[in-house]
């Protein structure tokens, strides 16, 4: 284990000042989610346009480092990408923290590929996963329109 | 046995975690365990096992004798004046759970009062809470103040008439304040309300008397006290365990079983049904004699010592902010680093083998009355030493450091 792997500039810059942190009025769509043992939240506002593409994405909430910067990082991410897409990316996202080695969706640039990599190092702190996790169950949530608040407990 | 050396008695010092030597800072969590528990586990189930209270056979009897001196070591530890006041649990939620359980089916309805405090572990929260949903009572928050504290005023402000119970802390496992429960109870007895105290954190690290104190009830988990978890102690006045119906239902509690009706045990068997945690109990007795060995004037001067000097040492540490301030304080030190989530404090300090626990320590409306989401927790038991507030205090400057503070 490292903590530099967890811990890349990239994701304490994000975890300091995290993009798209707040609230827009036209949101159409939107989902909480919380940690109940480590008290984290994050609620997830988004506005999909009549082609069902992501027109904007915002999220408030607090949490760890690795938490806002996963938030931060996703929001940016999807931002402009059309509802199919994002879930694509999701389930990629997913699957990339909890087994496989890399990303292998085709929609992801490799510039996004490698800045998503860089939250693949909570995979050797397994306590931690979750907090990678919150948003992005939030974010499929909130595109399903689920009233159930998501919660990392499984 | 001297205290400076008693990292020795506890096998998992023996071995690095990780790579690392371990720096235990977690006890308000749970103990590590000594040697004569672990042994003593060991050792019932090779050699003595039996089940305790039924059977007439050799193991059976010797087994329920030492079932019961476990029984007569706790009454002897908190001073209780009858060995029958002393019930087994799993655990101090089941010690609370018990009496909420109990009393309330007996003695609350609707508009009743409870009486806790904003700085309630949850498990003095929730069985309460399922009372307020089933029985329509309410619940009363006496309030902290800015040193994290709750005074007898606080308390005193929340009694009404229909105040029913009052249930509280002994010693806050977040801020380490120590409530005056003795006071607690005389004010709240002049009023004729009987009071239970959540002794979870109290009972390892304070003296106790129960004659003195002369609460209604007291809960006690064994985990904490460097015992086996699974077991957990609800101490209870003879009249009020004679009084309440019985929680559980099964073998063991009763006293004749007819189709058209049943009696219950005497005392304590009638709040013990089932199998219980007959080698976690024993060894339990190894865990009271291991603090009785010590001394609990020298628990208390030690973790004194290592409260004055760890506060000393991360006051001084720029950055960190110390939760509450309370006059009368346990070892416990909650803290936050500005601009670094105590959860990223736990994995870094983690690295180095100091485990400490980040959150809100099951304790949420306290957390949000200080409008903190989470915070870092270190906390003592008879093991620790100075110069494991000291790797402590460097683990905060590499955490500091990662994050460019």
């Amino acid at each position: 284990m490292d903590l530099k792997d967890l811990y890349q500039e990239i994701i304490l810059d994000h975890g300091k000042n995290p993009r798209n942190l707040g609230k827009f009025d036209n949101y159409n769509k939107d989902a909480k989610g919380n940690n109940p043992l480590c008290g984290d939240n994050v609620h997830v506002y988004l506005r999909l346009n009549e082609n069902k593409k992501v027109e904007d994405i915002a999220f408030e909430g607090h949490g760890c480092a690795i938490s806002m910067a996963s938030a931060s990082i996703m929001t940016d991410m999807v931002r402009g990408k059309e509802e199919k897409e994002v879930k694509e990316i999701v389930t990629d996202f997913l699957g990339m923290i909890k087994e496989k080695d890399s990303l292998e969706t085709n929609i992801l640039k490799d510039d996004e590929k490698t800045k998503l990599m860089s939250l693949s190092g909570v995979k050797q702190y397994p306590m931690r996963v979750k907090c990678a996790t919150l948003s992005w169950h939030t974010l499929t949530s909130a595109l399903d329109n689920s009233d159930q608040i998501v919660k990392t407990e499984e | 046995m001297n205290i400076n050396d008693i990292k020795r008695e506890f096998p998992i010092f023996d071995d690095k975690i990780q790579n690392n030597d371990l720096v235990y800072l977690d006890s308000a969590n749970s103990s590590q365990k000594p040697r004569v528990v672990v042994d003593r586990i060991y050792d019932f189930y090779t050699k003595e096992f039996s089940n305790v209270g039924r059977s007439v056979h050799y193991l059976a009897v010797a087994a329920t004798n030492l079932y019961e001196q476990t029984r007569v070591s706790v009454q002897k530890y908190i001073n209780a004046k009858d060995k029958d006041e002393i019930v087994f649990t799993k655990g101090a939620t089941e010690a609370i759970n018990l009496v909420a359980n109990t009393f309330g089916q007996k003695y609350l309805s609707e508009g009743d009062e409870v009486l806790l405090t904003e700085l309630e572990h949850h498990s003095n929260y929730v069985p309460w809470h399922f009372l307020r949903k089933a029985k329509n009572i309410k619940i009363e928050f006496a309030e902290i103040n800015d040193d994290g504290e709750v005074t007898l005023e606080a308390i005193e402000k929340k009694i009404t008439n229909k105040t029913k119970i009052i249930s509280v802390s002994h010693l806050s496992n977040v801020t380490g304040a120590i409530l005056p429960i003795k006071e607690i109870v005389e004010l709240a007895h002049s009023k004729n309300i009987p009071v239970l105290i959540d002794g979870c954190q109290g009972a390892p690290h304070l003296r106790l008397d129960m004659q003195d104190i002369d609460c209604d009830f007291y809960a006690i988990s064994g985990h904490k006290m460097y015992g086996p978890t699974g077991i957990g102690v609800l101490y209870a006045k003879k009249k009020w365990l004679e009084d309440l119906p019985p929680y559980q239902g099964g073998g063991g509690m009763i006293n004749e079983v007819k189709k058209e009706g049943i009696t219950y045990g005497e005392l304590p068997n009638k709040y013990e049904a089932g199998t219980m945690a007959t080698a976690q109990v024993i060894a339990f007795n190894e865990s009271i004699k291991f603090m009785e060995k010590i001394g609990i004037q020298n628990i208390e001067k030690h973790e004194k010592e290592l409260l004055d000097y760890g506060l000393e040492k991360l006051r001084k540490n720029n950055s960190v902010n110390i939760i509450g301030n309370p006059k009368e304080k346990g070892g416990v030190i909650s803290f936050t680093i500005e601009g670094v989530h105590p959860h990223d404090i736990a994995t870094i300090l983690d690295e180095d083998g100091v485990a400490i626990r980040a959150g809100h320590h099951c304790c949420q409306i306290l957390h949000d009355k200080l409008n903190l989401p989470a915070t870092a927790r270190a906390s003592f038991g008879v093991y620790n030493t100075k110069d494991d507030i000291d790797k402590l205090d460097e683990a905060i400057n590499k955490c500091k450091k990662i994050f460019n503070l």
